[in-house]
């Protein structure tokens, strides 16, 4: 009873006219983003992080405005992926199997408001997922002392990897480089400065933001000049939608799947380093397997559409559990998301419930009115957002250039900080090229001086004894499940990876 | 061999962050690790995936044609440009040029490119600094 209390005074913090309007803006935001190939969840977040923060929202505002669009970017994805037959986002690819054929029978709008049903049951049930496992992690991390945290930062580094590359050498390169960047600047312990080379703009070290807009949003750009994606009209095909309300039957017969894709999404969003493309993706796998008997799946089985879009949704929620409980995110929007709770001076983790219950909860409010939003919007407005992928790449790619350039600029007035972006942007595009992965670029400058301070406390407060860090049962487990996460995928993961890599579009270096 | 040569440039990254770390003052009042150690830990790391990613290389990737790689130039040129002169030229002025070029080589003929331009740079303006009351770059001009 004391959660539904908790979820009560959410309600009442949400529920301010300009929350509201903020989550309605997110969510409309959040859907184009979603539907444009070349922007998803993570460009769409990072693009926009900036902007919440120099408008001077506050913590609850601007986190409700940014998950909103994260939510959004989850339904948005599918838009494209059925009409065009092109994924709005990587963890939409999985709609494309079964929700373009659909459309080429002239099923599109079936196809669409089945999918929008499937987000929204899949967001839904992670939503109350959320609720209901957060405290309980809460619980169990207020048991962390900071060896045990240095042994789950190390945890979600060496599991991402598993998931987010083909070659563990190149996630653990990124995750190196990553934690490298974040140790440039003046060393928060003993005030010395580090690797800043004399530059006086670098004694602060290098924005988080900065780097994450100029990795994720302007490696885009450079991606689409390379190869003349401009070109390639969006408005060359024609778009039938048909009728948009799906009949009983047909989601009588898909809500077992729906339910049984959300739970599967869930965890394997909750699990460290999974995030929405790969609960998509075995939610899928899953039901073709359990329900596909006559061999449907693959030629517009509506269970196909209704299985990944389930899944994808309820990953979202799910991967919001370890960034909310433990400070620790699991995918790259949440990473992305972590980033605006630090530029806030909000530190994520179990003090958070306690210290800030109205950002979580009021979090939380706004995550169920988000996704009421959502389905509202997604089925009977979804001719206007089928309008949107009208906007060809070459008026697109700049506005999302110059937009980057404006959040950035609006930040701290420099031009420093603006050529450390085309920086970071040049690095982007040449390492997803190489196939190296981002996202644990991203989470080391995010979690890299956490991380270092945890790990001087910990042997510190030991008197210099190393061997503190694997002193506790705790953190003895953090540290196995830490080596199997790792291990694991170089044994079975090449499998499941090559599977899941052949379906994607050239845009999939992002993960989520 | 693309792999090879990134596993050289990051095992050179690694031994540089290295010598690097090495070079950072001890403060007198340093705690037990001190600042150095976790730099050190992460060179390691470093170092050893460019090692592995040198001696394992994945297929070669498919890199853009001289031309392309031109282009790409040509964009973070314009960029770099546009950064440095935002200040001097204003937000409304810069942007404009800045974003013209790149819907230009987007596939934009050259009229459709300044629309797109101006376009861009003034709905930014209006919803970013009148409503919204973003602070942008003042040029000579004010905006």
């Amino acid at each position: 009873m004391d959660m539904l209390a908790s979820l009560g005074d959410g309600f009442a913090i949400a529920l301010t006219w300009q929350n509201i309007g903020l989550a309605l803006l997110g969510c409309f935001l959040g859907t184009v983003m979603g539907a444009l190939p070349g922007l998803g969840p993570s460009n769409g977040v990072a693009i926009l992080i900036p902007l919440a923060f120099t408008l001077g929202l506050g913590a609850t505002p601007s986190l409700i405005l940014l998950t909103s669009v994260y939510y959004g970017a989850m339904y948005g994805g599918r838009i494209s992926s059925i009409l065009l037959g092109i994924p709005g986002d990587e963890p939409a690819m999985m709609t494309v199997l079964d929700g373009y054929p659909m459309a080429k029978k002239g099923r599109a709008g079936e196809a669409l408001s089945l999918s929008g049903i499937a987000s929204f049951v899949g967001a839904f049930f992670a939503t109350w997922g959320l609720i209901l496992l957060a405290p309980q992690l809460v619980k169990i991390a207020l048991l962390f002392g900071p060896a045990e945290y240095f042994a789950l930062f190390a945890l979600a580094f060496m599991t991402l990897g598993g998931v987010s590359s083909t070659n563990q050498a190149k996630s653990a390169f990124a995750a190196a480089l990553g934690l490298g960047l974040a140790m440039i600047g003046v060393d928060t312990q003993t005030g010395v400065p580090r690797f800043t080379f004399g530059e006086v703009h670098l004694y602060d070290g290098l924005d988080f933001l900065v780097a994450i807009v100029g990795l994720f949003a302007l490696s885009e750009v450079l991606i689409f000049l390379e190869e003349r994606h401009g070109n390639a009209d969006a408005d060359g095909k024609k778009i039938v939608v048909g009728r948009l309300t799906p009949s009983w039957s047909m989601l009588k017969s898909c809500t077992p799947t729906m339910l049984r894709t959300s739970l599967l999404g869930f965890i394997a969003g909750v699990l460290p380093g999974a995030g929405a493309s790969l609960g998509s993706f075995i939610s899928y796998s899953m039901e073709k397997r359990l329900v596909d008997k006559e061999n449907t799946f693959g030629t517009g089985d509506p269970r196909g559409v209704a299985a990944p879009e389930a899944g994808n949704n309820a990953a979202a929620g799910g991967a919001l559990v370890p960034m909310l409980a433990l400070g620790v995110p699991g995918s790259g929007t949440t990473a992305v998301l972590l980033a605006v709770l630090l530029s806030l001076n909000i530190t994520p983790g179990p003090l958070l419930f306690t210290q800030n219950p109205d950002v979580v909860w009021g979090l939380i409010a706004a995550l169920f009115i988000a996704n009421f939003m959502l389905l509202a919007m997604n089925i009977p407005m979804v001719g206007l957002f089928t309008r949107v992928l009208m906007i060809p790449p070459k008026v697109l790619m700049p506005l999302v250039a110059m937009v980057s350039f404006v959040g950035i600029y609006g930040i701290s007035g420099s031009s420093f900080d603006l050529l450390v972006m085309i920086g970071f942007g040049v690095m982007g595009w040449g390492l997803r090229k190489l196939d190296v992965p981002l996202v644990p670029i991203i989470l080391g400058t995010l979690l890299g001086n956490a991380m270092e301070n945890n790990l001087r406390r910990a042997v510190t407060i030991d008197n210099g004894n190393w061997f503190t860090l694997i002193d506790s049962p705790l953190s003895i487990a953090l540290w196995a499940i830490a080596i199997i996460g790792f291990v694991l995928p170089l044994i079975i993961g090449a499998r499941v990876k090559s599977r899941m890599h052949a379906r994607k579009d050239e845009e999939g270096a992002l993960s989520d | 061999m693309s792999d090879r040569i990134f596993g050289v440039l990051g095992l050179l990254l690694a031994i540089g962050f290295a010598i690097a770390a090495t070079q950072i003052e001890e403060s007198f009042l340093s705690d037990a690790v001190g600042p150095k150690a976790f730099p050190l830990i992460i060179a390691t790391i470093l170092g050893v995936s460019s090692a592995i990613i040198a001696f394992r290389p994945d297929p070669e990737p498919v890199w853009p044609s001289l031309g392309r790689l031109v282009e790409l130039l040509a964009a973070v040129v314009v960029m770099v440009l546009y950064a440095e002169f935002l200040p001097v030229a204003g937000f409304v002025f810069a942007t404009a040029i800045a974003a013209a070029y790149l819907s230009w080589r987007l596939g934009n003929g050259p009229i459709a490119s300044v629309l797109t331009g101006v376009g861009i740079s003034v709905g930014i303006y209006v919803i970013f600094h009148l409503v919204l009351g973003l602070s942008l770059a003042r040029g000579p001009f004010g905006f």
